[in-house]
């Protein structure tokens, strides 16, 4: 994969190359001339491709008219207007790519699309094959579960069906403890969140793990949302990155800028208080979620280190 | 279940866009699927061993592979290999592109069998008395040979098709909202009518296929 | 093209299930041939049921064969499963769903897709068993009630073993396809061959390798099942037939 990245960049900076020579003679602005990686594909297309999701409430995923919306998506729509500034290209184009867990990792790898604001964990071992923007949110992995199971901890769930969604950390996760504890669970790996919530509504598992925001998200688009509860200690804390093509200095720093502006302007946390403290789509109902100390801290020092 | 048939009149305009990418599908993959196939027939039936032996081996590959294997290596592997190739904007949607090219160079595989059976059916008479007009090999299979086989053949293609048309639904591990994928995995999911949809999807594609082949039938009785 | 190759990831840890990554690739495909070979039993049993019943004089059970065959021959596969797997459970007494909720998770998956698979499958033999009885010459109907034998005794000992060697060369294809089909159960999670492409492609990210490797594990299945085939072929055989011993 590395080496199919780089042969495209390759071809990119020969392209990138015709193009300095055509600019050298308009004499053009100085910032253009330098554009590498991602802002330079962007450019020489004419194109955005941003990857989302499509059940990842309330981070990204389609309301009512299929538009794709959410926490996450307004971080988005932020880098895209900030590339549109950059380029000086306000008309450029966007393209949206659903993505799932499995696929978003090869799909960005091949330049299919070129950036995704999702529910995607920034960690070490993904790190080896993309890079991530500084983080836009923070949470703890716990178990989604029916208010009358009586099911508080993971202890709990011993030789329990539980859900998860594949391709998370969660999973990995989930499957390590299992085999650490001798818990006995047996664990479902549905493709997508939705999926995932539905296997737990229908009562093919007894507990959902994932993401708490996620939880609380499925949780908002049941048909009953107040029997469920989000339980346990988490597993683990997460942080939610954008995730970047690996190695491209430049297009970081701009992501990285907007995000960063984003947090310490009040605009993440307008952003915040939409979608998790006002009612949502698709069903029109409010997740009250408060905001963690971690999240607090983060909007104070925006940063993208890794919780693992 | 009591189910509430606004969650389909609401979406219906999301659904027809679905179903007009389901039947975009499937057309583009008969057509070039046939031709395709066509090619592959006559290569097969060629004097030179390394054009047969190419022909077969594309066949019988493509025929070993599951077409769900088949549509993940055109996303996920090919998709940079087809935009050079077709130089294509940047703004098309790679996995229609994907979906249209995998599937019409897998039911190539299918169809080129289909036509070699029809090919192989045609009395050798029908080439010789050709050549003895003074036609190329070529041109006796072209203008003799092919258009016959392709009548026999027509209500096997026809069938074939039909399977194809249902086939599409694999578009599902490309997260392309073809008519199935938009109806369950969008609509359905996002209202709370998942299994709903699923029958609504099996109804509408029983109704859909079995009118069109109780129409080959037809045909293939009034042709006999 | 340039492709850094490599080819040690299978023999790395994967991340959980205490085995490589060439580990989880044995678990899918002895997940596909198991599925395949249970679904191919319901196949052929219910096929052949249904085949049989299509060729009988009594007119309703001729049609109720056929409307088995209508059935799933125009509704796609994987409509199939996702009803069987998300459906059925919703509309059988609840007692029912709770024995099939109690089962481990993935073997409720397994049954799921194998009945589906199976009766899919089972519409096409239905097929090829009434077309192969229907081939047979009449005269061999008619010597069996000519000898006084009774409708049951008519197909079982002349018209059925006549049949089933006529259908043993449409039946290698569709054993074929039902391999290649079985596939189709990695959309509702099963753990089978073609969804472990996806996994190593999520968890080790060698794409290339892990989709080459796959898709070898295809055509090996393809090639045996075609060898064996020919093999049951040739055994069962009439002697003095063409091409017989």
């Amino acid at each position: 994969m590395k080496q199919l990245k780089t042969k495209y960049l390759n071809k990119n900076l020969a392209k990138l190359a015709l193009l300095l020579s055509a600019l050298g003679m308009m004499s053009s602005t100085v910032a253009a001339a330098e554009l590498t990686g991602t802002l330079a594909k962007i450019k020489q297309d004419g194109v955005i491709v941003v990857g989302h999701r499509e059940s990842s409430i309330p981070f990204s995923y389609y309301d009512n008219q299929q538009n794709v919306v959410g926490y996450s998506q307004d971080y988005a729509n932020l880098i895209v207007d900030a590339v549109k500034k950059e380029l000086n290209l306000p008309n450029l184009k966007v393209k949206y790519l659903p993505v799932t867990s499995q696929n978003r990792i090869p799909l960005l790898q091949n330049g299919t699309y070129d950036f995704e604001c999702g529910s995607t964990t920034n960690n070490a071992a993904r790190q080896n094959q993309v890079d991530f923007s500084d983080t836009i949110f923070i949470v703890g992995t716990r178990f989604l579960v029916k208010n009358s199971s009586g099911i508080k901890d993971i202890d709990d769930l011993k030789g329990k069906n539980v859900v998860v969604t594949a391709g998370t950390t969660s999973e990995v996760r989930l499957n390590q403890i299992n085999d650490e504890k001798n818990l006995g669970i047996r664990i479902i790996t549905p493709k997508d969140h939705g999926d995932a919530f539905r296997t737990l509504e229908s009562g093919r598992a007894s507990a959902f793990l994932m993401d708490d925001a996620l939880l609380a998200g499925e949780r908002s688009r049941a048909r009953n949302s107040d029997q469920w509860v989000i339980v346990g200690t988490p597993l683990s804390y997460e942080a939610y990155g954008c995730m970047l093509r690996k190695d491209d200095a430049q297009f970081k720093t701009l992501v990285d800028n907007t995000i960063v502006q984003a947090q310490t302007s009040g605009a993440a946390e307008t952003s915040f208080n939409r979608w998790f403290k006002q009612p949502i789509p698709p069903r029109g109902l409010n997740m009250n979620f408060d905001m963690s100390s971690e999240m607090k801290a983060l909007f104070a020092a925006p940063n993208d280190k890794a919780l693992d | 279940m009591n189910f509430d048939w606004h969650v389909i009149t609401n979406n219906l305009p999301f659904i027809l866009q679905s179903l007009k990418i389901s039947l975009q599908i499937t057309v583009t993959a008969i057509i070039f699927g046939i031709i395709w196939g066509t090619i592959l027939a006559v290569m097969r039936l060629s004097s030179v061993k390394a054009v047969r032996w190419i022909a077969k081996a594309y066949v019988n590959t493509f025929r070993s592979i599951p077409l769900v294997m088949v549509l993940l290596w055109f996303y996920l592997l090919v998709p940079q290999l087809l935009k050079t190739l077709f130089d294509l904007p940047s703004s098309t949607d790679i996995r229609l592109i994907s979906a249209m090219v995998a599937f019409a160079l897998f039911e190539a595989a299918y169809y080129s069998e289909i036509m070699r059976a029809g090919i192989q059916s045609i009395s050798k008479g029908q080439l010789s008395a050709a050549l003895a007009l003074g036609m190329t090999r070529m041109q006796g299979l072209r203008l003799v040979v092919i258009p016959q086989a392709f009548r026999i053949m027509a209500p096997l293609l026809l069938t074939q098709g039909i399977v194809l048309f249902q086939d599409t639904t694999l578009v599902y591990v490309l997260n392309l909202a073809d008519f199935f994928y938009q109806s369950v995995e969008i609509i359905g999911n996002n209202n709370g009518v998942y299994n709903e949809m699923i029958l609504f999807a099996a109804v509408v594609y029983f109704v859909i296929c079995f009118a069109a082949s109780s129409l080959v039938n037809y045909v293939k009785n009034r042709m006999a | 093209m340039h492709i850094q190759w490599n080819w040690g990831i299978f023999f790395e840890q994967a991340p959980f299930g205490d085995t490589t990554y060439l580990g989880w690739l044995w678990l899918g495909f002895q997940m596909t041939v198991l599925l395949s070979i249970c679904a191919g039993i319901i196949a052929f049993v219910v096929g052949s049921f249904f085949g049989i019943l299509r060729t009988l004089p009594n007119r309703f059970l001729a049609r109720l064969g056929a409307g088995y065959v209508q059935l799933f021959r125009n509704i796609p596969l994987i409509i199939h499963l996702f009803i069987w797997i998300y459906v059925v459970p919703d509309l059988v007494p609840e007692s029912m769903r709770d024995w099939l909720f109690s089962l481990d998770p993935s073997i409720f998956i397994f049954m799921m897709s194998t009945i589906g698979l199976g009766l899919f499958t089972g519409a096409r033999v239905c097929e090829q068993v009434r077309t192969a009885i229907q081939s047979l010459p009449s005269g061999q109907k008619n010597a069996g009630t000519a000898l006084g034998f009774t409708l049951r005794q008519t197909y079982l000992y002349i018209l059925l073993p006549n049949a089933y060697r006529r259908v043993l060369p449409p039946l290698t294809s569709e054993a074929l396809n039902m391999f290649k089909n079985s596939a189709v159960a990695s959309t509702v999670g099963l753990v089978e061959l073609s969804k472990q492409a996806n996994q190593l492609l999520d968890h080790a990210g060698a794409a290339y390798e892990s989709f080459i490797a796959v898709t070898i594990g295809y055509v090996i299945i393809n090639i045996v099942v075609m060898k064996g085939m020919h093999y049951i072929e040739k055994v069962t055989r009439l002697p003095g037939a063409l091409g017989g011993k």
